[in-house]
């Protein structure tokens, strides 16, 4: 099972150290119109400023394990990040992570083999810090058998109002190709294959660029304010050579699979507020909520309440609830009515209607090493998430036989998501 | 309209600073609570280089600082300079944990209503005002990065021999 | 880029410069005084207010998330700010 867009352009967003990725416009050659007198102004006005500066991230390591495990798929592996700062003005992070997958999901077992499958992703990303301004650039290579992924991402992040205010600017491009694996050896169906390799005849390209905005405001001594804009179109290749779309027919299932085809270009929408609150025992309470939409008429939106309590001096908890519902993609159907019944055709179920709960809850313990002086603060976390999906428009075709091509139940998936990782400040 | 209003915002963004600059301006006097137990205030170190650090223990770049203090004051003492740490928290628990670990022998003083950082109108953690032995206030320094104390050093050397 | 696509992207993308520009402006300016002065920033400078608390984690579970819904994007984190330097 392979996701529509690529993995390391959705990893980008958040890069390398929790920034923002967003970019002044370079794909539309428009300008403000600002008259060069304000220009000046404007270029004096950032130089000019007060002699305060911002603050670089800490250097830290972090190494991890995670896990997701649930509707016959698994997918495990370490993550691990290492930062660090070289002289006042410069901080480096380089992350290695992997997922092992593997796969013998609904869409697998409908219309494929089960696979396994690893997925390796390196990235190493610069801040720059100059007074009040950070400059960050990075790089993220993703790579598994059939899809390779290339990031870039660009962003300036700029401290003002007595550093109340924070505004950045981010922008990301990602060059992805897509390959398909075949089988090379015959095998039972449901096992997996002996022999997997490309198809030579196989061979696509996708194109991403994304641009966002963002502002984290201090409100009061107690509130935190972040805003988040992010605006990106996808350009090539953006369906699954795996998957495909089922279609009512007589006999047999009563359905039949063909080859699902997306339209070539996407522009999506996201918008999200989130606000941190201070409370007096000292706790933290966080509610976020992010607006999606795309020109696939997918409109997801995502609620998510968190509760953060230190507890017995070196203890921290975080409890977590996430509702995220959607609507599905306009060319989205779970079984259409015959053949090329339109111009686009989509089963995926990432594109179907459904309502998704994720409980979680993490456990963190800070932890003194003597014997390494260097170290001045570590900690143990371990985090759990349940997640539920209730899909309201995607069926389970596996039980055709049973009750009918179109009259199966509705699909729901349990998921278990596990981390478990180490981080040392130095 | 528009670039207008914008220039005159940066016209102003250029005058206001210039006008609220205290350099030169009499030290405003206060009277705080002091680790020691007993009131200190500015005016029984009249005649003395006095240095101000604002400061607080949830602040990196303060905790930084305060070693690279407490060698400044350990060396100038003697020739007619102060230190005094202004702590700004209003509840001083934790200042003073952490004292215990980072001992420093310079006064440190409790603003735990926030009186004397509005007077001083800081702008930034950490804060340094040093003062001169008329009484003017005479560096205004906003922030800390490693190098900084050099600057104290120069300015307290040139005070010192006035 | 298609056609398409760069007029939806222009209207947006100017707002967003306009208001970029506007804060970049005003921010070596500060006509606007702080009203939560740098020593009153104890519960912000609190690890936990932060917005890049357990990024490694956050960004797995964003990736989570991503790869098996439809929805990507606006869950960047910075920094706040305690007011120190």
């Amino acid at each position: 099972m392979r996701p529509a867009r690529s993995a390391a352009a959705a990893d980008a967003i958040d890069g390398v150290r929790g920034a923002r990725v967003t970019g002044v416009a370079s794909g539309t050659g428009r300008r403000p119109a600002l008259s060069p007198f304000t220009r000046t102004l404007l270029a004096l006005c950032i130089i000019a400023g007060p002699a305060l500066s911002g603050v670089l991230p800490e250097d830290e390591a972090d190494v991890m394990y995670h896990s997701y495990s649930g509707g016959g798929i698994t997918v495990e592996g370490p993550s691990v990040l290492i930062r660090k700062k070289v002289g006042d003005s410069l901080s480096f992070t380089g992350q290695y992570y992997e997922d092992m997958i593997s796969s013998a999901s609904i869409d697998v077992r409908l219309s494929a083999s089960p696979y396994h499958e690893i997925r390796k992703q390196e990235s190493i990303g610069a801040d720059y810090l100059h007074g009040k301004t950070t400059y960050s650039v990075g790089y993220i290579h993703s790579r598994e058998p059939d899809y390779n992924a290339d990031t870039t991402y660009y962003s300036v992040s700029q401290d003002m109002f007595g550093d109340l205010t924070t505004v950045t600017l981010g922008y990301k491009r990602a060059w992805d190709r897509i390959y398909r694996d075949i089988c090379n050896a015959p095998h039972p169906t449901g096992s997996f294959c002996p022999d997997i390799i490309n198809d030579p005849t196989f061979h696509q390209q996708a194109d991403h660029r994304g641009y966002s905005f963002g502002v984290s405001q201090i409100l009061t001594r107690n509130t935190l304010l972040d805003l988040n804009y992010e605006i990106n179109t996808d350009q090539g290749y953006l369906a699954n050579p795996y998957r495909e779309i089922r279609y009512l027919s007589p006999g047999g299932l009563g359905f039949t699979l063909a080859p699902q085809v997306y339209p070539n270009t996407r522009t999506s929408n996201a918008a999200s507020v989130l606000l941190k609150y201070y409370l007096p025992w000292r706790a933290v309470l966080s509610a976020q909520y992010r607006y999606y939409h795309d020109t696939w008429a997918v409109l997801g939106d995502t609620f998510q309440l968190g509760y953060t309590l230190p507890a017995w001096h070196r203890w921290v908890f975080d409890t977590s609830l996430r509702y995220y519902t959607q609507s599905h993609a306009s060319f989205y159907s779970d079984l259409f009515p015959r053949a090329d019944y339109q111009n686009y055709e989509a089963r995926d179920r990432e594109l179907a209607a459904f309502d998704s709960y994720t409980v979680g809850f993490g456990a963190e313990y800070q932890f003194d090493i003597p014997k390494v002086p260097w170290i001045h603060k570590s900690s143990a976390n371990v985090r759990v998430d349940r997640m539920f999906i209730d899909y309201s428009d995607y069926r389970n075709a596996l039980l055709a036989d049973i009750y009918g091509a179109g009259n199966e139940p509705l699909y729901h998936l349990d998921a278990t998501i596990f981390e478990a990782f180490i981080s040392v400040w130095f | 309209m528009r670039n207008r209003l914008l220039a005159l915002l940066a016209v102003l963004s250029v005058a206001l600073p210039a006008l609220a600059d205290p350099t030169g301006q009499p030290a405003p006097q206060f009277t705080l609570g002091a680790r020691s137990g007993h009131d200190v205030s500015l005016a029984q170190y009249k005649g003395n280089v006095v240095m101000l650090n604002f400061w607080a223990s949830w602040c990196g770049p303060c905790r930084q600082e305060m070693p690279l203090l407490e060698n400044i004051y350990q060396k100038y003492n003697k020739l007619g300079f102060v230190l005094l740490g202004v702590n700004v928290e209003p509840d001083s628990n934790a200042a003073n944990d952490w004292l215990k670990a980072t001992p420093v022998s310079f006064p440190i003083l409790y603003d735990k209503e926030s009186k004397v950082s509005r007077l001083y109108d800081v702008e930034g953690m950490p804060s340094t005002v040093i003062i001169d032995r008329t009484g003017r206030v005479r560096v205004l320094h906003r922030g800390y990065k490693p190098g900084d104390e050099n600057e104290y050093l120069d300015s307290i050397r040139a005070l010192v021999r006035e | 880029m298609s056609h398409r696509s760069e007029r939806e992207c222009t209207p947006a993308l100017r707002a967003a410069l306009r208001l970029a520009a506007l804060a970049l402006l005003l921010a070596g300016c500060s006509p606007v005084q702080p009203w939560v002065k740098p020593y009153e920033r104890e519960h912000l400078a609190d690890p936990l207010m932060s917005l890049s608390r357990n990024s490694i984690s956050a960004t797995y579970l964003d990736h989570m998330f991503e790869t098996r819904e439809g929805s990507h994007g606006a869950t960047g984190a910075v920094g706040g700010g305690c007011g120190c330097n």
